[in-house]
């Protein structure tokens, strides 16, 4: 029986390196759809004064709230990035540019992921400066005046990390550039459900992280067209 | 026979420190002028004036930096404020050098002047041991610094508008007393509180004291800070413009100073204020 099993493996893996050796190779088309949801009680979130920019405060019919716990109904979480951590081979950085807009004195979107290498660019769509001070740790940290009507930066981060994104003009601006080596990844939307699509089939590790409440891990295993269901749920702490 | 065994084990003890010192880094070397260099000296150097606030691993955390404000720099983050080289890129050895030389005025490291250039460069060389970042990456081009243009009421007058348009008042104020009214929020890359220069306190700058070392701090921003490089909107000329304005806002008779309150003496009415909504200082 064990030897069997051990025979079943070792084809399995046979196969596994004949198929990554194939150029076809087995069919990118497997599935892993969630939803991330909270126990507990988040903080709540505060609505932000933007009175010393009324350029930016007029384009808001009612107060911008904070955005670092966003909770939706039914206990979902938003923000929170969900990415194949093992298991994925890294591609070469898609050609695809990934957008980041300055808006109403907001950063759109809050988290922004995107894989290493891949081309970012930054927009300054109002009528203010913007300085645009990615905390970048593990890649060079800059910072860079854009005043309004400039044209955008284009950047890239060559290194996998989780980088605080603010503006020191306007304090209250804050997001994420997430920086990741895989293309499969997702951001929760408002009702906390994520896709990963296009997965070849295997075994993967699934990463589910969140800014203030950290990272969560779990192991999948796709087949070949097969949609898989996981989901995590964070313990929310009130401050 | 047992003399020249005697020979290899006083050989071997000989190479052995060196065996032992070259993998943690101390191969690295820096190049000022004619001068070359090495980690190897410029730690013993370091272990002697630095370590004290600086910290035996380079990481801000010596013995006297929680009394310190600023707080020393941090060489494991290779983040470095006065550069020659664009925002995010590694500053050059020259860079690190004058540092040194200088000091940085407002603050606790001292202008290292005494010691022999020769030291000095050991240093530079023991502060890129710190951070891996020495042997990935190479240190940025230096940006380019033009020839300055004349000093007139008109370059001053410009400068000023841009001093508005860009909106240097939100952290330095409308009249460069540092009070604008981001600046009570401001923090470095630590989350430490930082002030924005105040211009009227006449004191040099950190990163130097000529109308060059100005023009290059805000075209080159102020790593770990929230002073942001402006590289990619101020032309150069421009760029000269706005030095001649700063100048005016320190409490110092410069050239641009005695021409701007010969202007204001003739023309105060038509000077529009700095700050929100005013659409311009001239």
């Amino acid at each position: 029986m064990k030897r069997n099993l051990l025979v079943l493996q070792a084809t399995m893996v046979l196969l596994a390196g004949a198929a990554s050796a194939g150029s076809p190779g087995p069919p990118a088309t497997a599935t892993i759809s969630g939803k991330v949801t909270y126990t507990g009680t988040p903080p709540k979130m505060k609505p932000i004064d933007m009175a010393k920019e009324p350029s930016c405060a007029k384009q808001h019919a009612t107060p911008v709230m904070t955005e670092n716990v966003t909770t939706g109904p039914d206990s979902s979480l938003q923000f929170v990035v969900v990415y194949i951590s093992a298991g994925d081979t890294a591609g070469a950085a898609p050609t695809e540019v990934v957008r980041y807009d300055q808006k109403g004195c907001q950063y759109l979107p809050h988290v922004l992921p995107m894989q290493a290498g891949q081309v970012l660019q930054i927009f300054n769509d109002d009528q203010t400066s913007h300085n645009i001070h990615p905390l970048a740790k593990v890649n060079p940290e800059w910072n860079k005046s854009q005043p309004a009507g400039s044209a955008p930066i284009d950047t890239k981060y060559d290194k996998p990390e989780f980088i605080p994104v603010k503006c020191n003009i306007h304090p209250w601006m804050h997001g994420y550039f997430v920086v990741l080596s895989t293309a499969h990844y997702s951001v929760t939307g408002q009702d906390g459900s994520f896709s990963l699509k296009g997965l070849p089939p295997g075994k993967y590790t699934l990463t589910a992280w969140h800014e203030q409440y950290g990272t969560q891990t779990q192991d999948v295993t796709v087949g070949a067209g097969e949609t898989k269901s996981a989901n995590f749920t964070f313990k929310a702490l009130p401050y | 026979m047992t003399q020249k065994k005697i020979f290899v084990r006083l050989a071997l003890i000989a190479v052995i420190p060196f065996l032992a010192e070259l993998p943690s880094g101390l191969a690295q070397e820096s190049h000022v002028g004619k001068l070359t260099g090495h980690a190897g000296e410029g730690k013993q150097l370091y272990r002697r004036y630095c370590i004290g606030c600086h910290g035996p691993e380079g990481d801000s955390n010596g013995e006297n930096a929680p009394w310190i404000d600023p707080k020393p720099r941090d060489f494991t983050a290779a983040t470095f404020k006065c550069r020659s080289t664009p925002t995010g890129t590694l500053p050059t050895d020259d860079d690190l050098d004058h540092a040194i030389t200088r000091g940085f005025v407002t603050t606790n490291m001292p202008s290292w002047n005494p010691l022999t250039p020769q030291q000095r460069v050991d240093l530079v060389a023991y502060v890129k041991t710190f951070s891996p970042r020495w042997k990935t990456d190479k240190a940025g081009a230096p940006i380019n610094i033009p020839a300055e243009t004349p000093v007139t009421i008109e370059s001053i007058l410009h400068g000023r508008e841009l001093f508005q348009k860009l909106e240097c008042w939100k952290c330095h104020g409308p009249s460069g007393h540092g009070d604008g009214p981001s600046a009570a929020t401001l923090t470095d890359s630590k989350d430490n509180p930082i002030r924005p220069y105040n211009f009227s306190t006449g004191s040099r700058f950190k990163c130097g004291e000529t109308n060059q070392d100005l023009y290059r701090i805000f075209m080159t921003g102020l790593d770990g800070t929230p002073m942001p490089s402006f590289a990619d909107v101020i032309k150069p000329n421009d760029a000269w413009d706005l030095v001649h304005f700063l100048r005016t806002l320190q409490s110092l008779r410069t050239q641009e100073a005695g021409l701007w309150k010969k202007y204001a003496a003739d023309h105060g009415a038509e000077i529009k204020p700095i700050g929100p909504d005013t659409g311009g200082g001239q």
